[in-house]
């Protein structure tokens, strides 16, 4: 017994050596390397979000790295995949913080995740910048939590505001999904919105994730004969939705109104024909005029063989919004000073538009309404 | 009512591809006593490698989907070979068949992954005319006529050969007794894997039909219908074919008659498995009772 605790002990002590070098070796390494850790979910249900994240911030890197010697700043990534899972999203956390000593954590990308996993890089006091994080109070959780991501409560107000002049829409039925934070948040902002904007909501009815079959909520929102259909779901659900309501019938007079989720070529890619004129209320624009975003799309779409979506810029809007506050911060490895240059990022140009932090540390820039014409998304209203 | 005679319609439709995916699972159950918990993963495998077939390769449907349920057939070979074979032998072969074949569904998972992409797709637009018919207010497509009728045919066929083919009474014979079938001179290592091929080519024309009605193939589509084969087979009576399509069809009315009722989806797994538990504690042996594959 008390052999093996010697050996516990001795196993201890030479990890505790190792992990001294190592930090040893890292302090004296030049200090313009940034050591960025990404918290992604490249496996389970969001892989899909995952894989395009990456995308958006390999890109962002490769550029930054590609011409270091003007920005002083060389991005050495930390990829871990959080298998889409809260509890995975813990262990990566405490991964990349204390054993890979990052200066920040770019991620996670569910809300789900984040609830649980931000509150260990607060408690050690490293800044996290979510890109897809739109649940509300994640960047309550501390004075170290940013995101880049417009909130369902920005984004779904103005874009009821928006199809409510232009339509003149008087009741409507509410499709969401009520087992994910995501989708849930979309709801209650929709609700309050539509109140707000003094629309009859005829029916509410829900699914849960991973549902393919809609049709018997999309039969009996059918049967109410709604102005509009306004759905809160992620792309996968989305994609199934708009081209389910076609089939069964729900006149492509009725618009189908969603958020944030729909904001993907996916949607087009798999609804097909159903999506015309579906009405997306977004946080990023791909048909923007912006040569940033356009040098984006172009850049992204060319490496990877596929056009960017919504996540993929955010990600990418998070690498450049990082290398601005990591110029500021006068040191690559100071966490502290990292999050008091974040609190700082303004009116910086990025492919999301003029990007701010507000006062609680939640993205600040104008969200804009697309719908889809001939198998593109383009501007509806702003 | 007419709402209500849809969703009845609905319910039918999703409730025939249950059937068919959960006619192979029942079938190497009905034969060797184990189950495939692979099936769904070659499911998913015959939806993405139709696609392949069709986008890709550019080959018509009519080639590339019965093409797409040969290969699925040849995975269950490769599946049985790998997993259940080398286990055979073993006096708890049934419960590490069930486990290694829970590893073989990871491992055709993640190649579905790495090949094709997290991303959810589907079949190109236009390969089919889909032609829209209503009924007063009842919407039918021909797609989902299609569909059922691909389902049945296939249903009839199998019961049809395991009635009269020589292999079809060898694949009775062994699911009746594996020492006799042997002494009556079959080759009883050739059945099984002509069972195997047999269950996983229908596991992928399932998956084929599914990714056509939904417009949606990804590479976890086969976790949503894992756990509702297995509560098909066990509600029509494990091992029985015609059970197998009475309880697809069944548990397809149950869930969209939930939600039609209660509005909410979750609820609808909740009371489709509480009639499952109904059924068992009523009825232990199922619908159908158990065996009726080796009659069929």
């Amino acid at each position: 017994m008390s052999g093996e605790n010697h050996v516990k002990k001795t196993a201890v002590f030479l990890a505790l050596i190792l992990g001294l070098t190592g930090m040893c070796s890292r302090a004296s390494a030049s200090p313009k390397v940034a050591k960025i850790g990404f918290a992604l979910s490249m496996t389970g249900a969001a892989a899909a979000y995952g894989e395009t994240q990456k995308n958006g911030s390999r890109l962002a890197i490769d550029e930054i790295n590609a011409r270091a010697g003007q920005e002083g700043i060389k991005i050495t990534p930390v990829f871990e995949d959080d298998a889409s899972q809260p509890q995975q999203g813990v262990n990566v956390f405490n991964r990349l913080l204390f054993a890979d000593k990052v200066v920040i954590i770019i991620g996670p990308t569910l809300s789900n995740t984040a609830q649980v996993a931000d509150r260990i890089a607060q408690g050690a006091g490293a800044p996290v910048l979510g890109i897809s994080n739109t649940a509300k109070g994640i960047t309550d959780i501390g004075d170290y939590i940013f995101r880049d991501s417009l909130t369902e409560m920005q984004v779904i107000p103005n874009t009821i505001r928006v199809v409510e002049k232009r339509f003149g829409i008087k009741k409507v039925a509410l499709l969401y999904g009520n087992d994910d934070a995501f989708t849930k948040g979309g709801y209650d902002a929709f609700k309050k919105a539509l109140g707000d904007s003094h629309i009859q909501i005829l029916t509410e009815q829900s699914f849960a994730k991973g549902d393919r079959d809609f049709s018997a909520q999309l039969t009996e929102i059918r049967s109410l004969q709604p102005d509009a259909l306004v759905v809160s779901a992620l792309v996968e659900e989305a994609s199934g939705i708009v081209s389910q309501a076609r089939q069964l019938g729900i006149p492509a007079s009725v618009p189908i109104i969603g958020g944030n989720g729909f904001n993907s070529p996916s949607l087009i890619k798999n609804a097909g024909k159903a999506s015309e004129n579906v009405i997306v209320g977004a946080a990023w624009n791909e048909s923007s005029s912006n040569p940033l975003n356009q040098g984006f799309v172009r850049a992204y779409t060319a490496k990877f063989g596929a056009p960017p979506d919504q996540f993929a810029a955010q990600a990418y809007a998070a690498v450049y919004i990082v290398l601005d506050a990591l110029k500021r911060a006068g040191s690559t490895d100071n966490r502290k000073a990292l999050r008091e240059a974040l609190t700082r990022v303004g009116g910086l140009d990025t492919v999301l538009g003029k990007f701010s932090f507000t006062k609680g540390r939640d993205a600040d820039y104008a969200p804009v309404v697309e719908t889809v014409k001939d198998g593109a998304f383009t501007v509806f209203g702003q | 009512m007419s709402v209500f005679l849809q969703q009845l319609i609905n319910g039918f439709f999703i409730g025939s591809v249950y059937g068919l995916f959960a006619i192979g699972y029942t079938l190497v159950f009905g034969v060797l006593d184990i189950l495939n918990l692979a099936h769904a993963a070659i499911f998913t495998l015959g939806g993405l490698s139709a696609l392949w077939l069709t986008t890709t390769a550019g080959l018509p449907g009519w080639i590339a989907f019965p093409l797409a349920t040969l290969f699925s057939g040849v995975l269950g070979l490769l599946l049985y070979r790998v997993a259940f074979a080398p286990l055979r032998r073993r006096a708890d072969s049934n419960l590490s068949g069930l486990i290694s074949s829970i590893a073989m569904a990871i491992v055709f998972e993640s190649c579905a992954l790495g090949i094709f992409g997290a991303r959810t797709v589907r079949f190109p637009e236009g390969m089919f005319q889909n032609r829209v018919y209503h009924f007063q207010s009842i919407t039918i497509t021909s797609l989902q006529l299609e569909i059922v009728a691909v389902a049945l045919g296939l249903m009839i066929v199998l019961s049809a050969l395991l009635k009269y083919s020589r292999t079809g009474k060898a694949i009775r014979a062994v699911a009746e007794s594996e020492n006799t079938a042997r002494l009556l001179g079959i080759n009883v290592e050739w059945i099984v894997s002509q069972t195997f091929f047999v269950s996983s080519a229908l596991g992928g024309a399932a998956g084929i039909l599914y990714g056509l009605y939904f417009d949606a193939l990804a590479p976890d589509m086969g976790r949503s219908i894992e756990l509702k084969g297995l509560a098909v087979i066990i509600l029509g009576g494990m091992g029985s074919i015609p059970g197998a399509i009475l309880g697809g069809i069944a548990f397809g009315l149950s869930e969209v008659l939930t939600v039609e009722l209660t509005g909410m989806s979750n609820l609808r797994d909740a009371v489709a498995f509480t009639v499952l538990l109904l059924i068992l504690i009523l009825k232990p042996s199922g619908l159908l009772g158990r065996g009726r594959a080796r009659q069929a």
